[in-house]
């Protein structure tokens, strides 16, 4: 029993990991833009298609599939900004749903045509590898996946921090009309978010390709564990969206082991309830966004 | 003519044609239109409380499927009249509504938090329901057959002229209730509320009370919608009425129609449905799966493009119907 | 307004309506039947969904070069259970005479709703609700079986499985997917389990959600029972997901038997995990190897989609269209009550799908649908029970993972 659950805890964490990935691009968009990104889930399946087509088709390293994923998803995420997304910044929410929503559609139609709807899976001898730690047995290709997100999560809060476009994207999100005052390029700024939100997404779904087979008609759950995450770490707080993404991936396997794994889903959905109610900032917001 | 001379007539033309509209069309038409109606009563219902009261909410889906659930499960398996369920099918989304709406609203959730707080509400309605004996979990719930006899006055279900009636009916109710609420008190108050809530509270606005109302009303209505849909499908399943996409489905044609106004709603359904009808069949002709999704969603991003405000206003102020008097920022 | 102006109004109104008709609708000829096939070709669904297209198209042309002359038109339902009706409705506006639907249950009495008010019969191709044909529709002729027959009659042959040294389980867990179909075969099992005396004590039923990305807690907990056999009641992509789960935790039971699954015997699943997807079985409707029909059917299946597999779907696809052509060579008409009536009579003895006659009792049932024992052999689902009609004999236990070369 100690077993099942020191295992189910493991793992919570590395599938955790990689779920901050995916929520710290929901909510870099969210955080300067103040736009909801629903079409998230959407960016993760392009980015395991990615990794597929890199992967299993043309034969690149693993690493090299991951890069170009993230390039591409980054490329892609500037430019629908520049081109369309910046006019909706400040269009109302619901406005912006139905710009995401239409994008969302599209994005899984085109894979549905180029790639069909069969499971595309990378198969390679290393995606069975475990390492064992006493009692403990874990996944290889899951531990590098999280591990890599772990890294590409920490990189970018120093890069936010410390780099002069990150300070710039800082000022955006504080303040709009100051940060045009003091010279910022609002509109590049806002693709570079854009185009690093959707990067994470994109290498996010690149790093679990060996993982799950990909199909279409993935995408709506990540969007809405991404959601969760973000509301229960914090909007618009980064260390909110990693500790966000662990609890999350942990009391999801808890709760598969211990009430059943078709259920799992609405513990993450209570924990959601009581943090909006109890403490809407989020567990680690300072601020207080959107209310 | 006056503007709302033009107004009463032009609504008065739009109900005789849809009135007479099945003598000349087919009854595929005839069955897509009954859709769209049933699709312009969600949308109506929406649209009073986020286009009027200015609440977001993601989660109808809450509303609608157990409004059908109610619905099915009473007159299939209790042999109650569907005339007198219907009266649950609103009352129980209402108090639901009203439950979730108490509960955020004295917890002073707004904006983005409260959206996501009915999106939580509705799917975790979603997983209860799957694993629900008594709701039949995820093997639904299905309605027999209609037998021979049937009599759709005393059943409501019948053909597809026989829901396509019953559902312009729904459709011209519900407006009519939108349009009572947005011309009284209640609609200024919610208004107010839209545009500034503390403002409006500091004028003497009961907020609580106003936006508790505008959600028990909207799910009602939402909730006898699902109980109409589970007449016309025949089948439900927690995923097909509770499901997220369910929400996103219901709240896509108002949005285009255009929000805070009377006629968006059924615009926006007379619009969406047909267009996917139209994008499925175009996929079909050139046999390409899938072609169906990538169209409509980049029809979606085209018309929000052109149209943020929803077509509507548009569409108004072409046909010299838009009302200089009353008139009101487009944006909520 | 005056008789003309009106008049006027609704012919512009039915103008602009029309927009709605699709184009490239032809005008059926008299010694031309024309079907409507209802199937979800996209959305979550439409994996299977295009299987069963693959069966129905191959089956047209097939009967085509037999001179039976059909136009066959296609409706996509998205995976959306409520476009069903308005999908038949479609076809029956375009003329089809008879539907074949719909792949998934609530899709199925969707359109039978619009069947049923047109007086159109619906041929059901895949479907495994049971209430289908217990709801009391008229027009519902349905060519496959309730998951719980599906179920009993693979138990059935399991249990009578001879024992070995290495295979003699004494336990059992099973895995099941969430969903309409997962749920209701999870449930059968327990039951067609007692009902053939199984002594295999079931010792713990798991069910994952439909959309699970991830089965490792899943997995995990079925290993902590340390059951000696799984039974999973899986999707494609579900059952690729827990073999993998298996291999990384090192699971070996002596056997995996998912009763009723479908998905291990698809060209994806083996394709997935090559020699790791041996040894897996399953007991689900399947072409009965044996029959000239059936090499018939597969070598040009072969010729028509090279690397594809004919399985469950395209095999239903393509008889729903034998019991459609059949049906009209019998009715010599193309009405939908003369089409009826020769549906009711349908006796097809030579079919490609493992069992007794195609006929269809009062409720438009077919009862003689045989359920044989499939084992993936070599990155091949093969028949390995009954006897009458295996391909291979069944090896168990199955290997352990780490002994596959």
């Amino acid at each position: 029993m100690v077993e099942l659950y020191a295992n189910a805890i493991v793992n919570g964490l590395l599938i955790g990991a990689i779920y901050a990935l995916v929520a710290t691009g929901l909510n870099i968009i969210f955080g300067v833009m103040r736009v909801v990104n629903f079409a998230h889930g959407e960016m993760v399946v392009i980015g395991m298609y990615i990794g597929y087509a890199c992967w299993q088709l043309l034969g690149l390293p693993p690493w090299a599939s991951v890069l170009v994923a993230m390039i591409a998803m980054f490329a892609a995420g500037y430019l629908f900004q520049r081109a369309i997304g910046n006019e909706f910044v400040d269009k109302p929410q619901h406005v912006q749903f139905v710009l995401y929503i239409g994008l969302a559609l599209a994005i899984t139609g085109l894979h549905a045509i180029i790639f069909g709807p069969d499971p595309r899976g990378i198969q390679s001898a290393a995606s069975f590898a475990t390492y064992r730690i006493g009692p403990l047995r874990i996944d290889a290709t899951r531990l590098h996946a999280a591990a890599a997100a772990l890294v590409i999560v920490f990189g970018l809060w120093a890069w936010l921090r410390y780099s002069l476009t990150g300070k710039a994207m800082h000022a955006a999100a504080e303040n709009l009309t100051g940060g045009k005052a003091i010279g910022i390029r609002i509109t590049h700024i806002f693709a570079l978010t854009a185009g690093i939100g959707m990067a994470c997404a994109g290498t996010a779904g690149a790093l679990i390709a060996p993982l799950y087979d990909t199909n279409p008609y993935l995408s709506s759950e990540f969007t809405l564990t991404a959601f969760i995450i973000v509301i229960v770490g914090g909007l618009a707080s980064l260390p909110g969206a990693l500790v966000g993404g662990l609890l999350i991936g942990v009391s999801e396997a808890l709760a598969a082991v211990m009430i059943s794994p078709s259920a799992k889903s609405f513990v993450s959905y209570c924990l959601l309830l009581i943090v909006i109610l109890v403490r809407p900032q989020g567990l680690f917001s300072a601020r207080r966004t959107g209310r | 003519m006056t503007v709302q001379t033009r107004q009463w007539t032009a609504a008065l033309l739009f109900i005789a044609v849809l009135a007479l509209l099945p003598l000349g069309i087919d009854e595929f038409q005839v069955s897509v239109l009954a859709h769209v109606f049933l699709a312009a009563v969600v949308g109506i219902a929406w649209n009073l409380m986020m286009g009027y009261a200015g609440q977001l909410s993601l989660g109808h889906a809450l509303y609608f499927g157990v409004g059908a659930y109610v619905v099915a499960i009473l007159t299939d398996r209790y042999g109650i009249s569907t005339w007198i369920a219907m009266v649950p099918a609103a009352l129980i989304p209402a108090a639901l509504g009203f439950a979730v709406g108490a509960l955020s609203f004295r917890f002073s959730v707004r904006g983005v938090y409260f959206a996501l707080l009915t999106i939580a509400f509705a799917e975790m309605a979603r997983i209860l329901f799957e694993h629900w004996e008594f709701v039949g979990d995820t093997s639904g719930i299905f309605l027999k057959a209609l037998r021979s006899d049937n009599n759709p006055l005393v059943t409501l279900r019948g053909d597809g002229l026989f829901f396509y009636y019953a559902l312009l009916i729904l459709m011209l109710l519900s407006w009519a209730l939108s349009v009572l609420l947005v011309r009284s008190r209640i609609g200024y108050f919610w208004r107010a509320i839209r545009e500034d809530e503390d403002a409006s509270r500091a004028m003497g606005v009961k907020t609580f009370r106003y936006k508790l109302l505008a959600v028990a009303i909207s799910a009602a209505i939402t909730g006898v919608a699902g109980g109409w849909f589970a007449l016309v499908n025949g089948s439900l399943f927690p995923e097909s009425v509770l499901g997220m996409r369910v929400s996103i489905d219901l709240i896509v044609a108002p949005i285009v129609g255009g929000l805070g106004t009377l006629f968006g709603p059924i615009l926006g359904a007379l619009l969406i449905i047909p267009v996917n009808e139209f994008t499925r069949g175009l996929a079909q002709t050139f046999s390409i799966n899938g072609l169906n999704l990538l169209f409509y969603g980049l029809l979606l991003m085209i018309v929000i493009k052109i149209a943020p405000h929803g077509c509507w206003p548009m569409v108004a102020r072409w046909l010299g119907l838009s009302d200089s008097a009353r008139r009101r920022k487009d944006e909520p | 307004m005056s008789r003309f102006s009106r008049r006027t109004v609704l012919k512009g109104a039915a103008a602009v309506t029309s927009t709605l008709s699709m184009p490239g609708i032809l005008r059926a000829q008299a010694n031309t039947l024309k079907v409507g096939v209802i199937l979800p070709l996209s959305g979550i669904l439409s994996f299977p969904g295009i299987a069963t297209r693959r069966g129905t198209e191959l089956a047209i042309k097939m009967f085509a070069d037999d001179g039976v002359k059909l136009d066959v038109v296609f409706a996509d339902t998205e995976s959306k259970p409520e476009n069903g009706r308005t999908a038949a409705e479609r076809l029956i506006r375009d003329g089809a005479t008879v539907l074949v639907g719909a792949w998934d249950s609530g899709a199925t009495i969707s359109a039978a709703q619009a069947a049923e008010a047109a007086k159109v019969p619906l041929v059901v191709n895949v479907g495994s609700a049971a209430q289908i044909t217990e709801q009391g529709f008229t027009q519902i002729f349905r060519n496959f079986p309730p998951s719980s027959e599906i179920v009993t009659k693979g138990v059935e042959l399991f249990k009578n499985l001879p024992r070995n040294n290495g295979f003699n389980p004494k336990t059992a867990v099973v895995l099941h997917v969430n969903d309409t179909f997962g749920q209701v075969t999870g449930a059968a099992v327990k039951g067609a389990w007692e009902k053939a005396g199984v002594d295999i004590k079931i010792l713990d039923t798991i069910s994952y959600d439909a959309r699970a990305r991830d089965l490792s807690i899943e997995v995990s907990k079925a290993k902590a029972t340390g059951a000696d056999l799984v039974c999973p009641i899986t999707r494609v992509n579900d059952a690729i997901l827990i073999v993998r789960e298996m291999i990384k935790q090192d699971y070996n039971p002596m056997g995996i038997y998912g009763p009723s699954s479908p998905g291990p015997y698809e060209k994806a699943f083996t394709d997935a995990l090559g020699k790791y997807g041996d040894d897996y079985m399953t007991s689900v409707p399947f072409y009965d190897p044996t029959r000239a029909i059936t090499k018939k059917v597969l070598e040009r299946w072969s010729k028509e989609f090279s690397g594809q597999r004919f399985e469950l779907n395209a095999g239903f696809g393509w008889e729903s269209i034998q019991v459609v052509a059949d049906a009209f060579k019998r009715a010599k008409a193309t009405g939908a009550p003369e089409l009826h009536a020769a549906l009711k009579q349908t006796n097809i003895a030579e079919h490609p799908m493992f069992g007794g006659p195609i006929t269809f009792d009062t409720k438009g049932q077919n009862v003689n649908i045989g359920i044989p024992l499939l084992q993936n052999q070599g990155g091949k689902p093969l028949v390995v029970a009954p006897d009458s009609i295996a391909e291979a004999k069944v090896k168990l236990p199955m290997t352990k993972w780490a002994d596959r070369t």
